[in-house]
């Protein structure tokens, strides 16, 4: 026994020795709980990411659009409109008014990091008999690329545009019956059309956009579609993937175009990812009451159990202080030493599941996150979940009357 | 050691309230070896709980060194107890999840009185003296009764308390372990000048004593 240790910390270590069956019980069952804790955790900030990842992958997470075409009512005199009814015009493809403008002045907003303007239309693709209908997305590569990381899924062949290139989808280009270097034709609705060369193929993990996805240099688009000088879209890479609703209203406010953000336009994802975060937060609260109501539980006993020692030690001159700070040290080391076992069984776990679970292509289901700060929350709230589980017993400790306590 | 008109009740201000000490007046001296004996009930124990201020009188006081404790709070309480006063109860109470040496260093480790080495060196000289020198590193349940009891009183001894309070310290001792533990407390008595006030229904060791204080329902009788 060191006198350089305070007595508290001996006695709460002793105690605890003391009772091993006791202390291994409830060690084991903040093992669990901490366990589920960070297993839960950790698997569905993959599985969100996963999904983010193949959200965002082939859409920007704000998109700025032209403004829509309103028709405006006939009025005979100030107050009569003329017309029976008002006939929603048809959308016609038109640019971004000033898109240059727009574009720099977004780029240099506050977590914006990457504005890149795109030229949007429907064209066919014919290779000798075969043709398909496909969306021509005309952009600068190296604008773009950093948004849509289309070089990421290249399967085959580089990720450079030049005028006479085009990059296409896997399937799409197994239905043309095309490979890398072939020729295809592109026509537009216009009439205009365009002989370009395969140099890339890509694979987005979804044979819909595998299909029907198609990217052209930014003036071959322009040109193909009649639009010369004309963007249809400028997309925005931001920091914060959770702040594109609030970015793009602040967007749509100080320019005239038409913002939609990720969120916007995949309601039901987002609603489905905040859900999830909610029966997760739900979860560790649930978990991590039950744990401290089993820390609780067992100081309690070990309060019965020990008051003559308790009565003894304030005989021998130990003060309430000092009783109250020998349970709460204990309560701390339990969620302590649970939490810490608790973290390597529940990254353990997580990292056995990752490797046995894999998607039918052998790609794994969900990145591998532990970071290091989620074990530092996970660690302290655990022991303070054991101080505030402590107190009740701790402070009945303290209130104890020496004299009852002796007796027994 | 002082007391002056001490009385204890429970339950106050209720039906069932009841008194058990009726104004006790004792006075207890640096070097003297008191017994206290009565009958069971006769207020005995909440008298030596007053005294060890491990109990508060309803009335009375209570003065140590002139010092009158009603005046202190909890804490000082808890400090002088801590200093002044040593208690061996008729069960040992050693804290079983410490070695006995460890049992003896508590109060001067609680205390932070002194480095480690030195509160060492005072718990086995104390151990040494009641002849467990090697005994220091055994818990309790290893030990015998008489030795447990002598553990107790080297605790108690730990903090140079000038006043021992016994609870029936041989209670649960055979006959040869009470004169051992019994003729150690003595000689403590002696050697060191501590005042002892045993609590003991054997008569034959309370006439071994300096002076026998008796008492009969909640009053010290007149010798």
């Amino acid at each position: 026994m060191n006198n350089a240790v305070p007595f508290e910390w001996i006695a709460a270590v002793r105690f605890l020795r003391e009772g091993r069956l006791q202390t291994a019980f409830i060690i084991l069952g903040i093992t669990i709980g901490v366990a589920v804790i960070v297993f839960m955790s950790a698997l569905l900030s993959g599985l969100q990411v996963n999904f983010l990842d193949r959200v965002l992958t082939s859409s920007a997470q704000i998109q700025l659009l032209p403004l829509d075409q309103v028709a405006r009512p006939l009025f005979a005199s100030d107050d009569v409109i003329e017309d029976a009814t008002v006939q929603r015009p048809t959308q016609r493809i038109v640019s971004i008014n000033q898109w240059q403008k727009v574009r720099d002045r977004v780029a240099q907003m506050p977590g914006v990091l990457n504005a890149a303007p795109t030229m949007l239309g429907s064209a066919l693709v014919t290779r000798g008999d075969a043709s398909r209908a496909v969306r021509v997305s005309g952009v600068e590569p190296e604008s773009y690329f950093p948004i849509i990381r289309i070089p990421d899924f290249l399967t085959e062949g580089k990720a450079t545009l030049a005028n006479d290139e085009i990059i296409l989808g896997t399937d799409l280009a197994t239905n043309l019956g095309a490979s890398l270097g072939d020729t295809v034709n592109v026509r537009a609705a216009s009439g205009n059309s365009v002989i370009l060369r395969i140099t890339g193929l890509f694979d987005l993990g979804n044979k819909a956009a595998n299909e029907s996805v198609s990217y052209v240099a930014l003036r071959t688009a322009q040109s193909l579609l009649g639009q010369a000088g004309a963007v249809t879209t400028i997309e925005v890479k931001i920091a914060d993937v959770y702040a594109a609703e609030r970015l793009a209203q602040q967007i749509a406010a100080a320019n005239p175009v038409k913002a939609e953000s990720w969120i916007a336009t995949n309601a039901q994802f987002f609603t489905a990812i905040r859900a999830q975060q909610s029966s997760n937060t739900l979860i560790r609260a649930f978990v991590g009451l039950s744990v401290a109501f089993g820390i609780a539980a067992v100081l309690v006993v070990s309060v019965i159990q020990r008051s003559k020692d308790i009565g003894i030690l304030r005989a021998m001159g130990t003060t309430r202080g000092q009783i109250l700070r020998i349970f709460l040290i204990q309560g701390g080391l339990l969620g302590l030493a649970g939490a810490i076992i608790g973290c390597l069984v529940g990254a353990g776990g997580l990292i056995w599941y990752h490797s046995l679970i894999r998607q039918a292509d052998g790609s794994e289901l969900f990145p591998l996150l532990l970071e290091r700060q989620m074990f530092i929350v996970t660690l302290g709230l655990a022991t303070i979940t054991g101080l505030l589980s402590a107190t009740a017993p701790a402070l009945r400790a303290a209130k104890l009357d020496p004299v009852d306590a002796i007796r027994g | 050691m002082h007391l002056e008109g001490i009385r204890r009740s429970y339950n106050i201000g209720l039906p069932s309230e009841i008194e058990i000490l009726h104004g006790i007046d004792l006075d207890l001296h640096r070097g003297e070896f008191l017994a206290l004996m009565g009958a069971s009930g006769s207020g005995k124990s909440t008298l030596l709980n007053i005294i060890g201020l491990l109990d508060r009188p309803t009335a009375g006081h209570v003065f140590i060194n002139g010092i009158d404790t009603a005046s202190l709070d909890d804490s000082a309480i808890t400090r002088l107890r801590g200093h002044a006063i040593g208690f061996v109860f008729q069960e040992h109470h050693l804290i079983s999840a410490f070695t006995a040496l460890e049992n003896v260093m508590m109060p001067m480790i609680v205390d932070r009185n002194g480095g480690s080495d030195a509160i060492r060196a005072r718990a086995l000289g104390l151990l040494a003296k009641m002849g467990l020198a090697h005994v220091g590193d055994n818990m309790s349940s290893n030990m015998s009764g008489g030795e447990q009891q002598r553990v107790a009183i080297a605790r108690a001894l730990a903090m140079q308390a000038s006043l021992i309070l016994a609870d029936e310290p041989t209670g649960n001792l055979d006959s040869q372990s009470a004169d051992n533990v019994f003729d150690f407390m003595r000689q403590l008595n002696r050697d060191e000048g501590t005042c002892f006030l045993i609590v003991t229904h054997n008569l034959e060791l309370a006439q071994k004593c300096d002076r026998i204080i008796t008492m009969a329902d909640g009053a010290i009788t007149p010798a």
